[in-house]
């Protein structure tokens, strides 16, 4: 049998896997959700057939996600994850000591109960006794929220989808909002290869710039994602990602990571001409 | 003949029939089906040009139905509750013209509140009927026109009595509802049609616990706007007729305005819509209602905005509301509504409405969802941290009771001259002058122009709304008619 799992990255740009079985497969409120087991990637789940992890290059993006601004805050105590209903990030968070308390929120509980079954390898830490789960659209729990997180990780599906409102100015604002007055946000900021997925992160980038007073790009290499060059946003009131770096705390709480390392920090933030003239039009 | 089922779409069948036919087309449109003009295929569809076509005997004539469409306008009366029902393509300006020019010649008067949509005064131009305005009451802290009261109606019939009828808006933009019943049989009582602006209130016909409809109150006629509410296409419209009016005569003057060449893009989109209403009308409006209370408790929680809703009913001039209407009063975030329409557009992309003064409507549908629902309230919340501020110098009447000098027709047809604004105190306006929307105008035709009206117009260009009527499309000068009246 030659059973391939595909997605179309442009109108004419396909990228595919060969699967040996299929999961699971099922249709929430919100999207369709898939889980795939293949030879190379091993497992992968996929929402509306877009990829959106596999087992093999998942670390990547959840070390980017979460490392990156936690070597810059010096005092994460409280932190707000929006999306993310596959746990990576989630328990990143969880291997520091010093955070109390992560309040998680997902529009879509099936998700969280698929990956729990299916993606151990990710979905392992919602029982951790900091994290309080609440399954409702983000940007209405977060209008509820004033001062009140040093850190908000923004890991979205892409603005096509259920996360689409998670990419407008509204949201960024009532973000901006829910921060303390030294809070940072993170957020998934597409790529800057294709047309489609351009548009997208410039739009982001623009509403971002437009919300807060320090707002930079940085990337990193995801082979399954579309052109495998991705972006994350990050967004302050106060800290820079690069001069507020503090390597020489991050490195002494001794976390063993496989992408992530405080000098790809700083070089993580060195973005190709290309991608910076992006940027540059809509600051 | 028997009777057809509303699970039945007789214009929708007849066009598949006539695709089914493949006939060879000599006779207009001359694209042919989209095959003359391919790029507006490309963007259109193939599917949507090929039932762009003239009307002949398989798809009946919107002039003269006795076939397709005549099934259709007979299941849309019944679906409405009326006795005859017509498929208008003129938009409902089309149907407000065709209610006022059955029930008036030229000179017959017609009392209705001035708070009316810009096509009523138009119909009245066109065929010479004088208004005898009742001035609807005012909201003071909304600043918003509300209904008629009866009691203002009952004088004025009074004072009235050869007046051919009395229009009402059912409801108005903001969706308010006059007693339409009360006016209704009131109207009856002294041999007076009762006609009604249903162009906000297509879903009262479908939903559950709806304000009275006009078929239901016994009324007339009734334009209802099934574009709005009701799902069909732009332009789309539904006049309706109670028992007491000859339905051929109303087509007879229908056919005086109405296009020969009425679009069957617009037809089946019609049909199509009102069958989906008749079977799925309750569910789509309990939907639409769940996501508007929603909004409207959310929006209330932000602070300093204000969802109106059910507590404004005094049993008379808020006779009822429309509970699918969210309108929102934004005059303590120190924004004027047309300010906060402003914003939600460029800053948020978001489209609502209108926004004028102090208020702003967003229109939900049973296209809406509970994702974009919340981007609505994300961003009001957003805008009053980032843009609130003081509320002083503001203006908040929507509605300036007019001073009529003149009907409209004499108002808009006497010789005329052009001044500056600023100098057209005490003279009277041969033009319109209204934001749009909504639509209603400050000014009409044979009206006294005031300080108090030139400051508003003034104050409505500062802020951003879109004035239009006058013949100078940047409202410097306006038209008034010469030596006064």
């Amino acid at each position: 049998m030659d059973l391939w799992y595909s997605e179309a990255h442009t109108k004419s740009v396909k990228f595919a896997i060969k699967v040996n079985k299929q999961l699971f497969s099922a249709e929430s409120d919100f999207q369709r959700i898939d889980i795939f087991e293949s030879e190379e990637f091993g497992r992968f789940l996929t929402l509306d057939g877009f990829m959106m992890l596999t087992e093999k290059d998942e670390f990547i993006y959840h070390e980017m996600i979460v490392h990156v601004p936690m070597a810059v805050h010096p005092d994460v105590k409280k932190v707000l994850v929006i999306g993310a209903g596959d746990g990576g990030a989630i328990r990143e968070l969880t291997r520091y000591k010093t955070i109390e308390s992560i309040d998680f929120v997902e529009i879509d509980e099936m998700v969280v109960k698929v990956c729990k079954k299916y993606l151990p390898q990710t979905a392992c830490a919602f029982d951790d006794k900091r994290v309080h789960s609440y399954f409702q659209d983000g940007l209405k729990f977060i209008r509820k929220h004033e001062d009140e997180y040093d850190l908000i990780i923004v890991d979205s599906t892409d603005p096509f989808g259920p996360g689409e409102g998670l990419f407008t100015k509204e949201f960024y604002g009532n973000c901006y909002k829910a921060l303390k007055n030294d809070g940072i946000m993170v957020n998934q900021h597409e790529s800057p290869f294709y047309e489609e997925d351009a548009i997208a992160m410039k739009r982001a980038h623009k509403r971002i710039v437009e919300s807060f007073a320090i707002s930079r790009v940085y990337q990193a290499h995801i082979p399954t994602y579309p052109s495998g060059h991705w972006l994350f946003g990050f967004a302050s009131k106060k800290y820079h990602p690069v001069r507020d770096l503090n390597a020489d705390k991050w490195n002494a709480l001794g976390l063993k990571t496989r992408y992530y390392n405080t000098n790809l920090h700083r070089g993580s933030f060195c973005l190709p001409n290309y991608v910076q003239e992006m940027l540059h039009d809509v600051e | 003949m028997n009777k057809l089922s509303q699970e039945r779409a007789p214009i929708l069948e007849a066009l598949e029939e006539f695709k089914r036919m493949r006939l060879v087309p000599f006779d207009v449109p001359g694209h042919k089906r989209g095959r003359g003009n391919k790029e507006l295929t490309e963007f259109l569809g193939e599917r949507c040009l090929t039932v762009d076509v003239n009307s002949m005997k398989q798809l009946d004539n919107l002039c003269h139905p006795v076939g397709a469409i005549k099934e259709a306008e007979e299941l849309a009366a019944e679906a409405f509750g009326a006795k005859a029902a017509f498929f208008i393509v003129n938009g409902t300006t089309a149907a407000v013209q065709a209610m006022i020019l059955t029930a008036c010649k030229k000179g017959d008067k017609i009392i209705l509140p001035r708070n009316v949509h810009r096509s009523v005064i138009n119909a009245m131009i066109l065929c010479g009927a004088v208004p005898v305005y009742i001035n609807p009451q005012m909201n003071e802290e909304l600043g918003i026109a509300l209904g008629m009261k009866l009691s203002d109606v009952q004088r004025a019939i009074e004072e009235n009595p050869d007046a051919k009828a009395v229009l009402v808006n059912n409801p108005t933009y903001y969706g308010i509802c006059s007693n339409l019943k009360a006016i209704t049989e009131l109207a009856h009582a002294n041999n007076m049609l009762a006609l009604v602006d249903e162009a906000h209130g297509t879903h009262f016909y479908f939903g559950e616990n709806m304000p009275i409809s006009a078929m239901a109150a016994g009324a007339d006629m009734s334009s209802v706007s099934m574009h709005k509410s009701g799902g069909s296409l732009t332009q789309s419209s539904f006049l309706l007729c109670g028992k007491n009016v000859n339905s051929q005569y109303v087509r007879q003057i229908i056919n005086l305005t109405q296009t020969t060449s009425g679009s069957y893009l617009l037809l089946s989109s019609l049909d199509i819509s009102r069958r989906n209403l008749a079977l799925h009308g309750k569910d789509i409006f309990r939907y639409v209602v769940e996501m508007v209370e929603y909004a409207r408790h959310e929006i209330n929680q932000i602070g300093d905005y204000y969802a109106y809703s059910r507590e404004l009913i005094n049993g008379d001039s808020v006779f009822d509301f429309d509970v699918t209407k969210l309108s929102v009063n934004t005059f303590d975030t120190g924004l004027a509504g047309i300010e906060v329409y402003d914003l939600l557009r460029d800053e948020y992309d978001i489209q609502i409405e209108f926004g004028d003064l102090g208020n702003i409507l967003a229109y939900v549908s049973v296209g809406d969802n509970y994702k974009n629902i919340e981007r609505l309230i994300g961003a009001l919340s957003e805008i009053r941290r980032l843009y609130k501020k003081d509320k002083t110098g503001m203006l908040r009447h929507e509605y300036i009771p007019p001073k009529v000098k003149l009907g409209p027709q004499d108002g808009f047809y006497g010789i005329k001259e052009q001044v500056d604004l600023d100098a057209s105190d005490g003279r009277i306006c041969s033009e319109f002058v209204m934001c749009y929307p909504p639509g209603i105008p400050i000014l009409a035709p044979g009206e006294e122009i005031t300080d108090e009206i030139i400051e508003y117009i003034k104050y409505a260009k500062e802020k951003g709304c879109f004035l239009t009527g006058p013949e100078d499309m940047a409202v410097n000068k306006i038209n008034v008619l010469k030596g006064g009246c």
